[in-house]
């Protein structure tokens, strides 16, 4: 009998027999239904951190030089943040050296930040807010634009006049009902004029990214974002392209060792921290989540490899006429094998096919409903059917040989 | 055994008693069946029960033979072994030459296949296929595609009368009919035999009338076939009938001489044909 006649036969078996089938494939489909939709809640988170989350933090081909990472994971044991505590802040001091060494084409910033309280006569009570003292091309490399007013004139920038962009969230709690433009803010007591309203940044995490304000570094506001003056927070370096961006984190880590006066075997006593080094903890973490959402709907295949197992053994039982005839005809043991297991595997694979369907419009479902950005991954879609029709074959192997191996004569007398 | 010479017009007392009685040796080619000192016993827990004690039998192409006897006498236990369904613990059983008694598994359902055609007395169609479908059966054993397989299960069909229930299922059919459909079955593969267990058997007696017009027929277009039976006016059908007797056969010789010494009354008027 050639395979295409036993997939024929498998089909008409799993039609005619519809409730029975539909039982069997359940197992399967629950399985590869939960592994694609937890594959793509751990993908999608994935993809939400990468492109919203550590993509709007750090813009693409840059890195930050700071004392200590900012984006922190979650993988930072004890010892590690003892030596962050420990380490030097950035002075703007080092500025000019690190800046010498970047390749040309190459735009930097530097920040400080802090949270500060905001207020206004027009809105509610004081309100706080992250302030951050901007000096460079910062607002080109984070591509950030104004949606009313004007971004910082240069002289603004070297003159550190009080003015201020100020985020969404501001906007709506201080100037309610009213353009912001021109008019005055105080952060921290000191009085701000407020010349832009920075476009939104989203949010990540029910976190907004719009409750923001940005001040020339040198303006007053300086002494308040660290305990001493010439303290900064990040110097942001950006690069036409990634290999370049290679070659001036390079000169800037050989930069900084100088400036630090660290011998060879010592370690880096500040971090250049880049959109994958953010990442790395992620990464490491996806691994285990995805490993999870293997494993948890692998069980769930278990225990449907075991009701197919079961099925196809009532069902050889059921048949066991039908085989002694179909031996008696001149079916030989490897066609009645061949028959179960293909009848087995198609369930499986039937059942695994159902079970993307489902998974794939649940991943949807979650997409729509819930903020989890899920993400089916192409990788689990192949997965299930693979393992769906696999768990089919192994299932099917036992009962199958029972079938093969009955004698026509027994077989055919049992009615 | 009968030892007078038995002329059934095919094979005689005589040459069947040759050729049984030389073991080992290769029969001719249009001896369709040669078992010799054919033995099945069965081990129920230490008891051995001696189904067949040393069976000699020869059939020549184109016979129409029947196998009579009381119950237990070894019948069904003969024709597995004819059909190749069984094996022998001692013997030989050539079938169209090959010593089927020495073949592996695979080789018996290849053979199955190829040279026998079965009917049984519960008719073992498959319930949810057609009657197309059924008949096609041996074919797709055969490895014949799916086409040429069609064309001959639906000249099968014709051939006994069913062209027009080509797609009915089983339960569709009348159980005269039913059995037709497993005529044609058994017979799509152009089997060298064409083997009968109590073919009647789940049958009234009109319907049983019918399906023997049907063998008698078959026989006449040179079909050889061994059918079972314990009715006597079953069997007057055949040209030729064994009557096994625990586990030996008791007598063989031709139909007439069968029917005159049972005295089967209505028997000769059936038979007309002859
Ligand atoms: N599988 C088996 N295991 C044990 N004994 C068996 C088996 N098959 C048949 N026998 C025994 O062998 C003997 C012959 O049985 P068989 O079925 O050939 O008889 P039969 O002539 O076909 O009878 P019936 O007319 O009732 O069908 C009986 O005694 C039976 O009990
Ligand atoms: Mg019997």
């Amino acid at each position: 009998m050639n395979p295409l006649e036993a997939v024929r036969l498998a089909l008409n078996t799993i039609r005619t027999q519809k409730l029975k089938s539909a039982f069997t494939l359940m197992g399967v489909c629950i399985g590869v239904m939960f592994l694609i939709a937890v594959v793509s809640i751990v993908n999608g988170m994935g993809v939400y951190l990468k492109d919203d989350l550590v993509g709007k933090l750090i813009a693409i081909n840059s890195f930050e030089v700071r004392h200590r990472p900012n984006i922190n994971m979650g993988d930072t044991d004890a010892e590690t943040w003892r030596e962050y505590q420990r380490r030097k802040r950035l002075r703007d001091y080092e500025v000019p050296a690190i800046v010498e060494v970047l390749p040309a084409g190459t735009r930097y910033a530097v920040t400080a930040d802090a949270s500060l309280s905001m207020s206004s006569r027009y809105g509610g009570g004081p309100r706080s807010v992250r302030v951050t003292g901007v000096e460079g091309a910062f607002f080109d490399i984070k591509s950030l634009e104004v949606t009313e007013g004007r971004l910082f004139a240069p002289q603004e920038y070297v003159m550190g006049t009080p003015v201020v962009i100020i985020g969404p969230d501001v906007v709506e709690r201080l100037f309610p009902n009213l353009n912001p433009i021109d008019r005055e803010v105080r952060i921290a007591g000191l009085p701000y004029t407020v010349v832009g309203v920075a476009e939104s940044q989203g949010s990540a995490f029910g976190m907004s990214f719009d409750n923001v304000a940005y001040v020339p570094l040198q303006a007053p506001a300086r002494r308040l974002l660290n305990t001493e003056q010439s303290m900064i927070d990040a110097v942001i370096v950006q690069s036409p392209s990634e290999a370049e961006m290679t070659e001036a984190m390079e000169n800037v880590r050989q930069v900084m060792r100088m400036q630090h006066q660290l011998r060879p075997a010592q370690k880096d006593d500040f971090s250049l921290q880049t959109a994958d080094s953010a990442l790395e903890f992620w990464n490491k973490l996806q691994g285990y989540l995805v490993l999870a959402g293997v494993a948890l709907p692998a069980f769930g295949l278990v225990v449907g490899a075991i009701v197919i197992m079961n099925i196809m053994l009532v069902a050889v039982a059921e048949r066991t006429s039908e085989i002694g005839l179909r031996k008696a005809l001149g079916a030989r043991r490897r066609d009645v094998l061949a028959q179960f297991i293909v009848e087995s595997s198609t369930l499986g694979a039937v059942g695994a096919v159902a079970g993307v369907a489902l998974g794939v419009l649940l991943a949807l479902l979650m997409r729509t409903v819930t903020p989890l950005p899920t993400v089916v991954a192409p990788w689990s879609v192949a997965l299930g059917v693979l393992v769906g029709a696999g768990v089919g074959i192994v299932s099917g192997v036992y009962p199958a040989s029972r079938a093969a191996k009955l004698d026509p004569i027994t077989a055919l007398r049992q009615e | 055994m009968s030892n007078t010479i038995d002329d059934i017009g095919i094979s005689t007392t005589g040459e069947r008693q040759a050729v049984v009685a030389t073991p080992g040796a290769t029969p001719d080619q249009d001896w369709v069946i040669v078992a010799r000192g054919l033995k099945r016993e069965y081990d129920m827990g230490g008891e051995i029960v001696r189904a067949l004690r040393g069976v000699d039998l020869a059939i020549r192409k184109n016979e129409y033979v029947a196998i009579m006897g009381p119950s237990g006498s070894g019948k069904s236990t003969l024709m597995n072994l004819i059909g190749c369904l069984d094996s022998p613990n001692g013997g030989e059983y050539w079938l169209n030459g090959m010593l089927v008694s020495a073949m592996s598994d695979d080789q018996l359902a290849r053979v199955r296949n190829k040279e026998i055609g079965f009917v049984f007395q519960t008719f073992n169609l498959l319930p949810r296929a057609t009657a197309l479908q059924n008949v096609e059966l041996p074919l797709v054993y055969a490895g014949i595609p799916a086409d040429e397989r069609k064309r001959r299960a639906t000249e099968a069909l014709d051939s006994v009368q069913l062209g027009p229930r080509l797609h009915h299922r089983p339960n569709e059919l009348s159980g005269g009919q039913r059995q037709r459909v497993a005529i044609a079955r058994a017979l799509v593969n152009r089997p060298s035999i064409l083997l009968a267990d109590e073919p009647t058997g789940n049958l009234d007696s009109t319907t049983s009338q019918e399906i023997m017009r049907v063998f008698e027929e078959l026989s006449r277009q040179g079909q050889t076939v061994v059918m079972v039976t314990h009715e006597p006016d079953i069997a007057a059908h055949a040209r030729r009938v064994v009557v096994l007797r625990d586990g030996i056969v008791e007598s063989d010789e031709r139909r007439e001489r069968f029917v005159d010494r049972v005295g089967i009354q209505h028997a000769t008027t059936k038979v007309a044909h002859d």
